[in-house]
């Protein structure tokens, strides 16, 4: 059975073209444009795995819907995609364990990399 | 009530135990100050001393006797300086000389107290040290709140304009590889999109430009006599062609013709922002209603649309920087969510105010009132 992975983010042509690579590489994909919409499909469905962005309703929404996640579904890897990068001086790399703990994310990842990177990282996540 | 640690520096004891029976008691207090202050205080009989002291208790001020037994007092002051301590310095001096003066002001010391000296003198001169420590610590607040304020702008600023690169990126990447087969037509809405996301960028720069015209301060010589009805409408012709794709119909309301003096920008800004969202978050076949009056000593500017509306948390999020309401009704509408925060800014500088009045899928009026005469400072 295809693995589910819960893909959240604002930007509606971002949502679009990760929905369709995903789904190239075998993945079902539920989509959500916002923390709100998220936490509603969260109520019925557990994913294999959420990516999320970062800035949403409030610039740290993939933080509190990560939260939130890890508190239901303990054992579902999470991976956070943004565009707030290295270059503005803002970086979330989740080198030590205490940042894990609490970013409470499994990946951080800058969007815009390849769909071969990004299905790299899930398979490693999903242990395929 | 808060404690400013002093330090005082001096061979000589009754000079120490004199300055600890003038200050102990001692509280300064200015209007303009949150709060009051007093005096804890340390001492230090040579510089070596004071030195052990500063590395373990940081004071806020230092008293400092120049004529020390070991180092000197401009030596302390020099040690001070290049680790760049936060520590306003007062030299006691026996004797005015311009020498140590020279030295000492350019070491950093900010006031002078020549012995012998009174309580008094010693109170005032304490007085005007914490006044000039309160100052330093304002402003250094005040540029650090600045600073941060930049970054965010900047951080945000960056994000938005990088989502609409990546995707433009996506979909000629998934052209490219002909990802959704050979048909062109299948690309549609790929391009559709695209298109979309090029004009919401070019928001954002027309905005960023007004917004660094802001910034750019005004100049007196640009002021001049402007009239609003003519602003109004040229405003309604610049809107124009989007209102027509949707079958909007624009109205202005005005009984007399109003003519002040001010920034004729400013103005164009407030009147093609408001409008073109008027026309942007509205329904197909909707109507605009621009009200331009005089009521009591303020200028009024109304703009009321038949759009789509919003909800009281909505409308209290609507003039921060780069909000834009994000729910199944805008999703659609490209914006750069800078608009009406430079609308605000302009009418914040006439000491004006601006408030919106809104009910979903009924429609929105913004009202702003900027008091006469118009202050152009």
């Amino acid at each position: 059975m295809a693995k589910k992975i819960l893909l959240v983010d604002d930007d509606p042509d971002f949502l679009y073209q990760t929905k369709l690579q995903l789904e190239k590489f075998g993945f079902e994909v539920i989509s959500a444009d916002s923390q709100l919409e998220a936490e509603e499909i969260l109520l019925k469905v557990k994913p294999d795995l959420a990516i999320l962005d970062l800035m949403m309703e409030s610039e740290d929404s993939g933080f509190i819907l990560s939260y939130k996640l890890r508190h239901k579904y303990p054992d579902v890897p999470i991976i956070i995609a943004t565009a707030v990068s290295a270059e503005t001086g803002i970086f979330f790399g989740l080198e030590s364990d205490e940042e894990k703990k609490w970013i409470n994310a499994d990946l951080y990842l800058e969007k815009g990399i390849t769909a071969e990177q990004l299905n790299k990282e899930i398979s490693k996540l999903l242990k395929l | 009530m808060d404690t400013l640690k002093i330090l005082i520096v001096d061979d000589e004891s009754g000079i120490r135990s004199g300055v600890m029976r003038s200050l102990q008691h001692h509280v300064v207090s200015y209007p303009f100050m949150d709060e009051d202050f007093n005096f804890e205080l340390i001492e230090a009989a040579t510089g070596e001393e004071a030195i052990k002291i500063l590395e373990s208790t940081m004071p806020d001020i230092m008293l400092l006797d120049n004529k020390l037994p070991g180092i000197q007092g401009t030596d302390v002051l020099e040690y001070v300086k290049n680790k760049q301590y936060e520590i306003v310095v007062a030299m006691i001096t026996s004797y005015a000389s311009l020498d140590i003066a020279v030295k000492a002001t350019g070491g950093g010391a900010f006031d002078f107290i020549s012995k012998p000296f009174t309580p008094a003198e010693l109170k005032a001169s304490i007085d005007n040290i914490v006044k000039q420590l309160y100052l330093r610590r304002i402003t250094r607040k005040l540029k650090d709140e600045g600073k941060k304020t930049r970054y965010q702008f900047l951080t945000i600023l960056s994000h938005e304009m990088k989502a609409p690169l990546n995707a433009l990126e996506g979909y000629l990447k998934m052209m490219k590889e002909r990802q959704a087969g050979d048909d062109m037509s299948a690309y549609d809405i790929m391009i559709e999109r695209s298109l979309n996301r090029i004009s919401g960028m070019r928001y954002l720069i027309m905005n960023l430009l007004d917004f660094s015209k802001l910034r750019m301060g005004k100049k007196k010589e640009n002021l001049k006599k402007i009239n609003l009805n003519q602003l109004a409408k040229d405003a309604m012709i610049t809107v124009q062609p989007l209102a027509i794709q949707k079958s909007i119909e624009i109205f202005l309301h005005s009984n007399k013709e109003l003519n002040l003096t001010a920034y004729q920008e400013n103005f164009e800004l407030i009147f093609n922002n408001l409008l073109s969202n008027a026309v942007k978050y509205n329904k197909d076949g909707g109507r605009v209603d621009i009200s331009v009056r005089e009521e009591k000593n303020n200028i009024v500017i109304e703009v009321e649309d038949t759009g789509i509306g919003m909800t009281k948390e909505e409308t209290n999020e609507l003039f921060k920087e780069f909000v834009r309401i994000k729910n199944k009704k805008t999703k659609n509408i490209t914006g750069s969510g800078l608009g009406l925060s430079i609308v605000k800014k302009v009418v914040d500088d006439y000491q004006g105010i601006i408030n919106v009045e809104s009910i979903p899928d009924q429609g929105s009026t913004f009202i702003i009132q900027i008091p006469k005469p118009l202050k152009t400072e």
